[in-house]
């Protein structure tokens, strides 16, 4: 409950510096318009020349974009922004700041920063797997609709707690940014299955990188094939990585000696 | 001339010794630029796999062949000025190379093809390593192969001076980025790399013939591969010509009435 107060708190703030900048949102909504016309439009080409890829019909690799932008937009609206302030305040001391606060550290580093417009992508993202849905014809019964949320949650947790390892490794590291980049770049990677990569790739994308969890996996359990061992272990790894990051953090906090305080 | 050389050289120089400081931003340079013709091509080697082993005419050796003379062109005719020139205006260093003798245009080429010789030798093992996974089937012929040569550089000049141009937009606006998405979208279907441009339907094709962008990065690409004849070669060489000239003609224009725009932001 304390926690759910907190975040609706920092997201206040943050809706209310960004709202001082509203044509941000209508370039914010171009953008994201622009790239999910880019997606679908490459799907149309690759499906004028089959009818399956790699066992998916046309809709589900639609819902399957859906979920890649549903996905990319919470990423991007409430974990990668806070993560990057963490590695900056790292770097610059200003960590100090929240470390004499008195709440967990950990959440309130992870909770710090919300960039709100992102809710363009996220809204996107539901309107076409809502379609997609509805072209796919097929009912949602309640375990379908529960093992979508639930993948969507482990997938969302496996994220949060590989950025949140990759930012502490700051407290040795100092740069790290640039680690940050290439998972903006292999992201990109998630808007097709990864079953169609090269098995080197769908390691790295699965256990490297973990897109597999964030989009593949929900877009799985949309398309009514996602077995049940699948999702068990998406748990499983959601629980101990959320774990093992918890542990590192503390870690690292011991290791943090401030940088200018 | 003998100054432009000079300042050429220095420019090699600098660049060299600035990217070998940030080895690990090369490394993650290289990750991106491989990445996106890998995610490509392993979708149409699905595609042609699941419809009978071809796709509009292509096979999956095919494909792989397509995909990694695209990544070499790719990486030989590509530019960052649209980025960079959009930073300059904004932090107002734009305004120190205004005050040189010469046109900023020269450190940025000779910027530009520094960075290409440090990272080629990266790329052509990316290349390697892709063709030991994908099993390309190349069917080189002697002249598509020496024409290929003044293709490929005359690829550059045009996306060269083409980018370099857009990228002016700066001295106007400061959402450059939303300019910079539009034009990587419509470079993306017609230079040929979401599919070889023969894939597309007809419409988009025919628009890729008028266009700049099939003759900066598509263009070299089948012609190496032998899918051209040697007229269409032709057709195709005078079409960078054309857009040579054009482009030219545009950035004296577009920069003379940029730089009575820019207001030096920053400075």
């Amino acid at each position: 409950m304390r926690f759910l107060r907190l975040l609706t708190t920092f997201v206040r703030v943050g809706v209310l510096g960004e709202l001082a900048y509203r044509a941000n949102f209508f370039f914010q909504l171009l953008e994201s318009l622009i790239e999910l016309g880019t997606a679908l439009a490459g799907l149309a080409i690759v499906f004028s020349y089959t009818a399956s890829l790699g066992g998916w019909r046309p809709d589900e690799v639609v819902a399957l974009v859906g979920v890649y932008f549903l996905a990319g937009g919470c990423i991007r609206l409430l974990i990668q922004p806070s993560m990057q302030q963490l590695i900056e305040s790292v770097r610059d001391g200003t960590l100090d700041f929240i470390l004499t606060k008195p709440e967990d550290a950990q959440v309130l580093a992870s909770i710090q920063r919300v960039e709100i417009w992102k809710l363009a992508d996220v809204a996107l993202g539901l309107a076409v797997i809502g379609v997609a849905l509805v072209r796919m014809g097929s009912r949602i019964d309640a375990v379908r609709a529960l093992q979508f949320a639930a993948a969507l949650v482990a997938g969302g947790v496996i994220v949060y707690s590989f950025w949140l390892i990759l930012a502490t490794l700051a407290f040795w590291f100092v740069r790290v940014e640039n680690i940050l980049v290439i998972f903006q770049s292999m992201y990109d990677a998630g808007r097709w299955p990864v079953g169609l990569y090269p098995g080197w790739l769908r390691f790295a994308l699965t256990f490297l990188v973990p897109v597999t969890f964030a989009v593949t996996v929900p877009a799985e359990a949309l398309a009514g094939r996602l077995g049940w061992l699948t999702l068990l272990g998406a748990g499983g790894l959601a629980v101990g990585l959320f774990v093992a990051s918890r542990l590192l953090w503390r870690a690292g906090l011991r290791h943090y000696s401030g940088a200018s305080a | 001339m003998n100054g432009m050389v000079e300042l050429y050289r220095q420019q090699f120089r600098t660049t060299i010794a600035v990217q070998l400081q940030y080895r690990a931003a090369l490394v993650i340079w290289l990750i991106g630029q491989v990445l996106g013709p890998l995610v490509t091509l392993s979708v149409w080697t699905a595609v042609s796999a699941s419809g009978g082993g071809q796709a509009g005419g292509y096979t999956p050796a095919d494909f792989a062949a397509y995909y990694i003379v695209l990544m070499i062109v790719n990486q030989l005719t590509f530019t960052w000025i649209m980025f960079e020139l959009e930073y300059r205006v904004r932090h107002g260093s734009m305004s120190m190379a205004l005050l040189r003798p010469v046109h900023p245009i020269h450190s940025d080429i000779a910027d530009n093809v520094a960075f290409k010789l440090l990272t080629f030798p990266l790329i052509l093992v990316a290349a390697a390593v892709i063709a030991l996974g994908f099993h390309p089937a190349f069917h080189f012929s002697a002249w598509s192969t020496v024409a290929f040569l003044p293709a490929v550089f005359l690829a550059f000049l045009v996306r060269f001076l083409m980018e370099w141009t857009l990228a002016l937009a700066a001295f106007w606006t400061t959402r450059v980025s939303a300019v910079n998405q539009i034009y990587f979208v419509v470079s993306l279907f017609l230079s040929g790399q979401i599919a070889p441009l023969s894939l597309l339907p007809r419409g988009v094709q025919a628009a890729g013939m008028i266009l700049p962008f099939r003759w900066t990065v598509g263009f070299p690409v089948e012609l190496l591969l032998g899918k051209l004849s040697f007229p269409q070669a032709l057709e195709g060489m005078a079409a960078q010509v054309a857009w040579l000239g054009l482009c030219l003609l545009l950035l004296r224009l577009v920069w003379r009435a940029g730089v009575r725009t820019y207001g030096a932001v920053g400075a």
